[in-house]
């Protein structure tokens, strides 16, 4: 009688096998959209979604992926962590292939632990804490946005690789953007052995002026400034420091590379650089996305719509390459082949954060921001 | 410890000393006379500095001289600041001047938000460019590096302001009988002195040199938005406690330790404590001195 019940038992788990095995093989593909759908975070997920649908219904039309449907998985994590835990176990019930998401980093960090244990990747459109990739545990992780800390790392590298600078003072407006970039820098500069930290320091937004810490700066001996911040303390600075005939070059981040700043510095603004995302405005794929948008939704995207596209074009694409769903094949083609997304062509590090997507150094010259390629 | 850049310091120091100075003047003389902390008084300022602005860019398309423009555009706005200034103090101050004296400061707050909010709808919440008028110097070339051209305006605008208003308080009639209201209103109303005129006079004067403040500190940092005279007030009112409230020469006094502190503070030690420092001066001079550096204990009046 007992082994009777072992021999059903082995059937029916070999059974269960076979089928779940066949249909990993036949039935529709199944992808995942995580991330906050409703609460008060919602504008930031639902994006996704609808991107995940336009994309779901284009290529379904098209006779699908390797010729079988794709299906949606849709699940809420309110943003947070420990609701992402139980999303990311109820995905894991579902047998997807790939997640889109999730939205917020907390969430994410929750989720992907559960992920990486079942050998299912995820791609987030807007999770951008640096660890996310660069602590190197999640090998499922891959994200189409840049990390926290991508801009100060092109700031630094700019001022080392293209300025040469040697000693830099890193300015902030202690805020938690300026604050957190300059901080971020400064980590990268100590790192590198070729500048120094001449000063690090921040200033009060808002003061009648910030004489005193010019002449600190100039006291520092400093050949170039990383600031972090916004606009009306970058232009102040950068006009008081250029009458007192101070000429080193002034570099900052996506808060300082606004239209308002070279309004209010004018002439002072010349010169200055500033990272920013790069520029997509004439990408043909991103137009066409927002089109797409505007024509099912009535309305034009909302946050991160363009990365969370581009991260499906990538999963989609990587499939086709791969010729199957399976996990160590379309990891590895998320990492070899570049694709066209609507965030230009892009392909994942061995770490998971998209090569191709990010910052670019701005320069002001004759009055506008100028890409530096 | 390096000296040029004690120097450098001392000036920068200086230069703010002097702006808010410019605009202790009004806190402390009004508080002398009617017992009231003008909380508007900020927003004067700000308001004279729009003035100039206005009238700076409209001016500017007559391609007249830039130095012509800007002792065009200061004149206007000092007397536009100072028609702000008494219309201010006849709209929220002298119906409640007898009241007690928290609700004329409620009505000072009130004021305050009000010119801020005006100037935001009127104009624009967005920062705005102020014109290079000031030329560049060019016996300042030598020590540019210490002192720019604007830093010299403001050191000595301020400078000749004090002259002029020691002279009108210490040797003009006007000057007396303020100094007779300060001191007693009530005796100086008996003895003939017209106290609603001298209460408009002092709010002509303050208003003008924070008007003549905003000015400055624009052309000095070549912009302004709605919300600057919100800090810049909150400084010079600070400034003028430090000094003692109701003191000319304590403000003056005031101003420019509460700028040496914050300059040297930021040089010597951190400019992100900037703030700690001047309200921690301000605290242990409190400590000390309750009615400030200069300032005289409030006698009761019975």
């Amino acid at each position: 009688m007992k082994r009777l019940f072992a021999v059903m038992l082995i059937i029916l788990l070999a059974g269960s096998m076979v089928f779940a095995g066949g249909k990993k093989e036949s039935g529709t593909i199944k992808i995942a959209v995580a991330g906050p759908h409703s609460g008060d975070l919602a504008s930031y997920g639902l994006p996704t979604v609808k991107a995940a649908e336009i994309m779901v219904e284009k290529i379904n039309a098209e006779g699908g992926l390797l010729g079988r449907q794709v299906e949606l998985v849709i699940e809420d994590d309110v943003c947070k962590p420990e609701v992402a835990t139980n999303t990311a176990a109820k995905i894991v019930g579902e047998g997807v292939v790939a997640v889109i998401g999730h939205i917020c980093s907390g969430a994410t960090k929750a989720a992907m632990g559960i992920y990486n244990d079942s050998k299912i990747l995820a791609i987030s459109p807007s999770a951008t804490n640096p660890a996310l990739t660069q602590s190197g545990d999640y090998p499922n992780f891959f994200r189409t946005i840049a990390s926290d800390d991508a801009q100060a790392r092109i700031e630094v590298d700019f001022a080392l690789d293209t300025l040469g600078l040697t000693k830099i003072a890193v300015l902030h407006d202690k805020g938690d953007y300026g604050k957190g970039l300059a901080e971020f820098a400064q980590k990268f500069l100590e790192a590198d052995s070729r500048a120094e930290v001449v000063l690090f320091e921040g200033v009060t937004p808002g003061a009648v002026d910030y004489t005193a810490v010019i002449n600190k700066i100039k006291n520092s001996g400093a050949d170039g400034i990383i600031f972090g911040g916004y606009h009306p303390e970058a232009s102040k600075i950068v006009s008081q420091m250029k009458k007192r005939a101070m000429d080193i070059p002034f570099i900052s981040d996506d808060g300082v590379k606004d239209n308002t700043f070279i309004k209010v510095a004018g002439d002072y603004a010349e010169g200055v650089y500033a990272s920013g995302p790069m520029d997509t405005t004439t990408n043909p794929l991103t137009i066409q996305a927002t089109k797409e948008h505007q024509e099912k939704y009535g309305e034009d995207p909302g946050a991160f719509y363009l990365n969370a596209y581009a991260a499906l074009q990538a999963v989609f694409n990587a499939i086709e390459v791969a010729g199957s769903t399976d996990y160590d094949a379309v990891t590895n083609a998320l990492r070899t082949s570049y694709v066209e997304t609507t965030l230009g062509k892009i392909k994942f590090d061995s770490k998971g954060d998209a090569e191709g997507v990010g910052f670019s150094m701005y320069q002001v010259q004759n009055g506008v921001y100028v890409e530096l390629k | 410890m390096d000296l040029s850049y004690f120097f450098e310091l001392f000036v920068g120091g200086l230069t703010r000393g002097s702006i808010y100075a410019l605009i202790a003047l009004g806190y402390t003389m009004v508080y002398g006379i009617i017992k009231l902390i003008n909380f508007a008084h900020g927003e004067i300022y700000m308001i004279g500095a729009f003035t100039a602005l206005i009238i700076a860019s409209v001016l500017s398309f007559t391609g007249m001289n830039p130095v012509l423009i800007f002792l065009i555009a200061s004149v206007l706005a000092i007397f536009f600041s100072a028609a702000y200034g008494v219309t201010m103090e006849k709209i929220a101050y002298t119906p409640l001047r007898g009241s007690q004296r928290l609700s004329a400061l409620i009505s000072a707050i009130g004021m305050s938000m009000f010119l801020q909010n005006y100037v935001l709808l009127a104009q624009t919440s967005d920062f705005l460019p102020f014109p290079e008028l000031v030329p560049d110097f060019k016996f300042l070339k030598p020590v540019e590096h210490l002192i720019s051209s604007t830093s010299f305006l403001i050191l000595i605008t301020t400078a000749i302001v004090m002259v002029l208003l020691t002279y009108l308080i210490k040797f003009t009639r006007t000057g007396k009988a303020m100094r007779a209201t300060s001191q007693d209103a009530k005796m100086a109303q008996l003895l003939g002195i017209n106290i609603s005129r001298i209460i408009t006079i002092t709010f002509i004067i303050g208003s003008s040199t924070a008007a003549l403040g905003g000015v400055l500190i624009s052309t000095h940092i070549g912009q302004l938005n709605f919300y600057i005279g919100f800090i810049a007030g909150i400084k010079a009112f600070v400034a003028a406690v430090l000094g003692g409230i109701g003191s000319i020469p304590g403000a003056v006094l005031g101003s420019f330790v509460l700028g040496w502190t914050e300059s040297f503070g930021t040089g010597y030690i951190s400019s992100d404590y900037e703030d700690v420092f001047a309200f921690l001066f301000l605290i242990i001079i409190l400590i000390f001195r309750p009615s400030g550096i200069l300032g005289r204990p409030e006698n009761k009046k019975v």
